[in-house]
């Protein structure tokens, strides 16, 4: 496996399209803080764009790399390796390659900035922690959705509708029950709906993290009890670990029996 | 006639001419603060010089004394009582620190209690680990000057206010400084009084705090950080202008809170990171103009029951909300201010924005029907509703706008 995700990893960082992800988030921290001037607001900036782009470009590029892989695929499948680690290897090259562009890319602008002398900086490592727990998430449900689709527009099209539900339609959803039962003690379900949803899990997790959370009242006072609490973040962690390990146990259990 | 009133004057300069002084310190023939007011007359002067002097319930009444300090002497009343008790017209206390006031459940034990009192300054005093610092009731035409009090109140119930006001009226609180007490200021059945250039700041409840208080001023002030910056409840008449409301922030924390209110003027303030700038609940008649709200959580909430409240010429500066509104219009009116978050134009260059601009956002609306939803705060979903309700507005109140958006910041 690790030979296959050495070279999957070493294809991707030739490849232009890592570099024009790296010089993207490059370009924008340096925006951001050009603009800004201040290291909070520019976190704040930046949560909403990690929590829309870095799904949506996990996304896109997960499945583009397999179906332009395939062909290599099929020839590694005719060797003596096991299948799950010629996928897995593809998938961790991915993953790997696209956070370590997001990684350099906001790192490089905010550290120049003097991001370490200042007490943003567990913010900002929250920020990047989530960030790569989304690529990783959404790389290998990309992965799951190009490997249950032989039709690539059809793959394509599932892995932005996925991207779009739980980006969008999930918090719309959510929103419409808690206005539909609103009669009822709700924060509970609300801390419930916010697990399952990965993207919501780490607005929140960042949110908390900001000042801002003194907006949340009394739901926001619940929200931060629970994940002010070690069971908390070990809950909303674990959460986020088995968000990336039950698509990678799918990719195997998959991948084992597929026919190709 | 004229001769009359110059003697007049004369006979009553006498008492003042005929004044001693009497001098404390610990090793002089005076040594004890309770001594020396003893053998004080009207119109003496006690001069208390650099010492230490474990003392509690000194009383002084019915004389006008003036008492002074003498590089901060310390009144220790070891958690035992109130320092001083004061009954009498015409006095001064200058130059003090009284500390060590201990809580108490039965009596308001404070370090300066005044009652029945007229014409009288407390001036330049330290006041440190009290219960309450200055306690006034029943009092008028006083002056409270450049006091600096601290305490470190844990919890509301075991704590006192700073200064303490009660059915007093004609008084002038002015460049004091209060930290770590309860409520900053208390005011209640308080008229008249002028509260200009204080600072409170980390107090537990309320920086200043009015009730049933009227015609009143404050001016200039400084609230930092408290649990709520300012608290006007059940009064009428305030004039309210030129303070800084600044970081009064947590969960339940206020820069201004309004409760029952009418008739009163906020000008030249400025709200500066508050979670809540103004909370408004059952006001009427209130004129908020030209005030600065910058980077607060709400900036203006209005609940219930408010009446012909008037915005003008206010800038609204990067607040998460704006505006949140419960109930009907009520003839409350924005106008003519500036809101950062305004994306409209002005094609005849009048500085006026030609679409009118609504501060009310669809999920200010929401969060105020179901508070669990500002758990979706900054989320995409809420970033496109909020978009699309601009557009073309359903759900929040289509009245509430303001039809006369500034395109420039106002200087004021």
């Amino acid at each position: 496996m690790f030979k296959i995700f050495k070279y999957s990893f070493f294809d991707l960082t030739r490849s232009s399209w890592s570099y024009v992800y790296f010089l993207f988030y490059l370009l924008l921290g340096m925006v951001l803080l050009f603009l800004n001037n201040d290291l909070n607001t520019a976190v704040i900036t930046l949560m909403n764009v990690i929590i829309m782009l870095v799904p949506l470009i996990g996304t896109i590029f997960g499945v583009m790399y397999y179906y332009n892989s395939r062909e290599f695929t099929e020839l590694l499948l005719a060797q003596p390796v096991k299948r799950s680690s010629i996928f897995l290897g593809q998938y961790f090259g991915v993953a790997i390659s696209l956070s370590i562009s997001l990684v350099l890319g906001l790192g490089i602008p905010f550290a120049a900035y003097g991001l370490f002398k200042s007490p943003a900086i567990w913010d900002f490592v929250m920020l990047l922690v989530t960030g790569l727990f989304l690529t990783l998430i959404f790389s290998a449900l990309a992965f799951n959705i190009a490997l249950s689709n032989e039709n690539k527009i059809k793959g394509f099209g599932y892995a932005i509708l996925l991207w779009l539900f739980l980006a969008v339609i999930y918090d719309g959803l959510f929103l419409l029950s808690l206005v539909y039962f609103q009669e009822y003690p709700l924060d509970k379900f609300s801390l419930v709906a916010t697990m399952f949803n990965p993207i919501d899990l780490s607005r929140i997790l960042i949110l908390l993290k900001l000042d801002i959370s003194a907006l949340l009242s009394y739901t926001g006072a619940v929200f931060k009890q629970f994940f002010g609490t070690s069971f908390g973040s070990i809950a909303s962690i674990s959460m986020l670990v088995l968000w990336v390990v039950l698509p990678l146990l799918r990719i195997a259990y998959v991948v084992r029996k597929k026919d190709f | 006639m004229e001769r009359f009133l110059i003697f007049l004057s004369l006979l009553l300069f006498i008492p003042t001419l005929e004044a001693k002084e009497i001098v404390v310190c610990p090793g002089c023939e005076v040594s004890s603060i309770k001594q020396a007011v003893d053998l004080a007359n009207n119109g003496d002067t006690i001069r208390i010089q650099k010492g230490l002097y474990k003392e509690h319930d000194i009383e002084i009444i019915g004389k006008s004394l003036t008492i002074i300090g003498e590089n901060y002497p310390v009144i220790d009343a070891e958690m035992e009582g109130t320092a001083f008790r004061i009954k009498a017209d015409n006095f001064s206390i200058e130059g003090l620190h009284i500390k060590n006031i201990g809580t108490s459940h039965t009596s308001d034990d404070a370090a300066i209690l005044v009652s029945r009192s007229k014409n009288f300054s407390i001036k330049n005093n330290r006041l440190s680990n009290i219960f309450f610092g200055i306690l006034l009731e029943r009092s008028s035409e006083g002056d409270i000057t450049g006091n600096k009090i601290r305490s470190k109140a844990r919890s509301q119930a075991n704590s006192g206010n700073g200064i303490h006001i009660w059915n007093s009226k004609d008084l002038t609180i002015e460049n004091n400084d209060i930290q770590g007490v309860r409520d900053g200021i208390y005011l209640e059945f308080a008229n008249q009084c002028d509260i200009i250039n204080n600072i409170c700041r980390e107090n537990l409840r309320y920086g200043l705090h009015f009730m049933f208080s009227d015609h009143n001023k404050y001016l200039e002030n400084l609230f930092e950080n408290n649990g709520a910056g300012v608290a006007v409840m059940y009064s009428k008449f305030i004039e309210m202008e030129r303070n800084l409301f600044r970081k009064n922030w947590g969960s339940a924390s206020y820069g201004l809170l309004l409760k029952e209110i009418t008739d009163a003027t906020l000008k030249h303030n400025v709200f500066e990171d508050n979670t809540i700038a103004i909370s408004a609940d059952n006001t009427n008649r209130i004129d908020y103009i030209e005030n600065d709200f910058l980077s607060n959580g709400y900036a203006v909430r209005i609940r219930g029951a408010c009446y012909n409240n008037v915005f003008k010429r206010n800038n609204f500066l990067a607040n998460s909300f704006d505006v949140a509104y419960t109930g009907n219009i009520n003839e409350n009116e924005f106008l003519g201010n500036y809101w950062s978050e305004y994306t409209g134009y002005d094609l005849n260059k009048d500085g006026i924005g030609d679409v009118p601009f609504r501060p009310v956002k669809l999920f200010s609306y929401l969060v105020n029907k179901t508070p669990e939803a500002i758990i979706l705060l900054r989320s995409t979903f809420i970033g496109l509703l909020d978009f699309s309700e601009k557009v073309s507005p359903i759900f929040t109140p289509a009245e509430l706008t303001d039809s006369q958006p500034l395109m420039q910041k106002i200087k004021w």
